[in-house]
């Protein structure tokens, strides 16, 4: 399919009915339940796994692949943002040229910072990268505050030109974001028994864009291009001496991956035209990080999964507070349940930073794969037992299929 | 008419001479041999070949190039391929992977980029690179990790993956150390097939009857200095050279 292998071919179809389907699968609990609030399946969040997805696919382009771990790609993704507020504000609310700016303003800005950090490698690279993501925020809040608003951060307002466009709406507000008419905020609502099902138009514009990324990314990764990548990482000695220059190959990663940050900054203000130099701090640079190694850095699918379930603890376990745990453990007797909330009280809330770093320690203690590889030891458990099974009864020979 | 021309070269470390006036004619499709005790330059010498060192002075020509002051990557674009002391290997990568990146090297150049393309529709590159493989006995193990070979097996794989892309000069740095007898000389015949074909080699290496049922030239380096160089035959009475190595008796 697509130019893809079987194997390839199966796991992209997986990844489209998954995204398809999500505002069913993210939302198991009725409404009303005392599980609901572990429902992930509404807009806002939706959008963030799409967005972050695609930040994270493409910062595994770079580091998955050639080795180099960059601290500084929040800077692309901020430069992104900021670029696709001023083409709403400048030309149209349509979010299509946002997006494209977006994409080839982070680009440039990758192939800058990209040709300076990579002439040094490793643990110097790094710091030359949040060098660059740490100027470009304190840049952002000085400096440059004529063109990304310093503190309040840019946001659209009733006397942008929009010369494509309209300033203001006839009942004089800002227009709304939208794709060629749908607006990014336009949801469709289900409600079936006890549940209820949003089906909104940003998360899916996100998805596709997400899946045309990991398409792409797919196909990287199994080009000569991609594997050249991966001897980058392997061995740069032998490289050359094997007649390949070894810059230019990490250099088209760095932005490729300079891209996708972009890409996903030109979403981020498709759903909310707002802009602000805090999504360029470092600890933005080190949240796409630890998302590609909890997933699994250099798998297809691990960047997409490790995004989903930071982003999924950030607004999920942030929400439980006291008065819900007190809730939960209500049969227990006073004295009990107050120390049960007590012991839980460090991991919720605000405490969820805790529970992601226990998390994330875990899994790369027991998993170094990240979650990926304990996907993939499941599934090979599982392939044995079952073909155990089927073959001990009737001993049949092994058909091809 | 000779391939490699080495003159008058130098390299010092600090105050260590590794390279003293060396000069060296490697002719076109022979067999060139570099012996010498441990220690006495010959390493060195490969590494101002390949550009890994810059002579201090002194000037290395290839096919009528100049080899000094270019890149590494664009030495072995004009046909220069080298196997290491210690194999330089995709560790990370597969058997057949570890072939197959030379050989686009080769036929794409220093830099290609069509992330469209895949892999799997390289049949043509993936036969070549699967027929180097089964040259040096590595054919059953294509689709391991290069890093879990062993030392012997892993330079085995480094010469593959210089021979995949037919190069017009070798430069082999000890390439049966570490060998056990039956793979040393399964590897001399590799060499002596290679050898057929035409391909210019330069040879280091320790193990002589290795090195005299190959050579046709040998050069003996002692202290950073040629103090010999000549057909097998006649090294193998010189006294200079019983002397370069000491205990003689090696010969
Ligand atoms: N990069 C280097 N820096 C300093 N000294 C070196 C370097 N490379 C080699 N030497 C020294 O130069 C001399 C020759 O080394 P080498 O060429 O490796 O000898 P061999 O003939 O055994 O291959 C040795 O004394 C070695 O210690
Ligand atoms: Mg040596």
């Amino acid at each position: 399919m697509l130019g893809l292998n079987r194997k390839d071919s199966g796991l992209f179809l997986l990844v489209i009915c998954l995204t398809a389907l999500a505002p069913f699968l993210l939302n198991p609990f009725p409404e009303g339940s005392e599980l609901a609030q572990f429902n992930a399946g509404y807009p806002d969040l939706m959008q963030r796994f799409m967005i972050f997805g695609i930040f994270a696919i493409g910062f595994n382009i770079l580091f998955g692949l050639t080795g180099y771990l960059s601290f500084g790609h929040a800077a692309f993704l901020g430069v992104g943002s900021y670029a696709g507020v001023w083409m709403m504000k400048l030309l149209t609310v349509n979010v299509v040229p946002a997006i494209i700016m977006s994409v080839i303003v982070a680009g440039l800005f990758s192939l800058v910072v990209g040709f300076i950090s990579l002439r040094r490698s490793g643990i110097y690279f790094s710091i030359l990268t949040l060098a660059f993501a740490q100027m470009s925020f304190a840049l952002a809040y000085s400096v440059l505050t004529p063109i990304t608003n310093g503190e309040t951060g840019l946001q659209l307002s009733l006397n942008d030109p929009r010369i494509l466009g309209i300033s203001q709406t006839v009942d004089g507000s800002i227009p709304a974001a939208n794709f060629f008419g749908i607006e990014m905020r336009d949801s469709l609502e289900l409600a079936m028994g006890g549940w209820l099902f949003t089906f909104n138009a940003g998360y899916y514009l996100a998805a596709i864009v997400m899946l045309i990324s990991f398409y792409i990314a797919i196909r990287i990764f199994r080009s000569p291009f991609g594997m050249m990548l991966r001897a980058v990482k392997s061995n740069q000695q032998r490289m050359s001496y094997t007649g390949l220059n070894t810059r230019p190959y990490a250099l088209t990663a760095f932005v490729i991956s300079g891209m996708y940050a972009g890409l996903a900054g030109g979403l981020m203000v498709a759903m909310d035209p707002l802009a602000g130099a805090e999504r360029m701090y470092w600890t933005a640079s080190g949240e796409v990080v630890l998302m590609t190694i909890l997933g699994g850095a250099g798998t297809l699918l691990g960047p997409i999964i490790g995004a989903s379930a930071i982003k999924y603890f950030e607004n999920i376990f942030s929400k439980i507070n006291d008065t819900v745990l007190h809730g939960w453990f209500s049969f227990m007797p006073d004295g009990l349940q107050d120390f049960v909330v007590a012991i839980i009280h460090p991991f919720i809330g605000k405490g969820w930073h805790l529970t992601l770093g226990l998390m994330f320690m875990l899994v790369v203690i027991f998993l170094p794969g990240g979650l990926m590889e304990g996907i993939n030891r499941l599934r090979i458990w599982f392939g044995k037992r079952i073909n155990g099974r089927q073959q001990a009864p009737d001993h049949a020979p092994a058909t091809s299929s | 008419m000779s391939i490699l021309e080495v003159n008058n070269v130098n390299k010092n470390f600090g105050g260590l001479k590794a390279l003293n006036n060396v000069n060296l004619q490697v002719e076109a499709g022979t067999v060139h041999a570099i012996i010498g005790p441990n220690g006495a330059g010959k390493s060195t010498l490969l590494n101002c070949f390949v550009g890994r060192l810059e002579p201090d002075t002194g000037s290395v020509t290839f096919d009528g190039e100049s080899l000094l002051g270019i890149k590494p990557f664009q030495i072995n674009q004009l046909g220069v391929s080298r196997v290491f002391q210690t194999p330089e290997i995709f560790g990370a990568l597969t058997l057949i992977e570890n072939v197959m990146i030379p050989a686009f090297a080769k036929r794409d150049g220093a830099f290609h980029m069509e992330p469209w393309r895949s892999v799997g529709s390289e049949a043509g590159l993936h036969e070549q690179a699967m027929e180097m493989l089964s040259d040096v006995g590595l054919d059953a193990k294509a689709d391991e990790l290069a890093g879990q070979l062993s030392r012997g097996d892993k330079r085995r794989l480094e010469l593959a993956m210089c021979l995949v892309q037919d190069p017009k000069l070798l430069l082999l740095d000890e390439p049966t150390a570490g060998m056990s007898r039956g793979d040393t000389n399964n590897t001399i015949d590799l060499m002596k097939r290679i050898a057929q074909r035409g391909v210019t080699m330069v040879v280091i290496e320790h193990d002589m009857h290795v090195v005299f049922s190959l050579a046709e030239k040998i050069s003996v380096l002692a202290q950073g200095t040629v103090i010999v160089e000549d057909v097998p035959e006649k090294i193998k009475g010189d006294p200079r050279v019983q002397d370069a190595y000491l205990g003689g008796a090696h010969l």
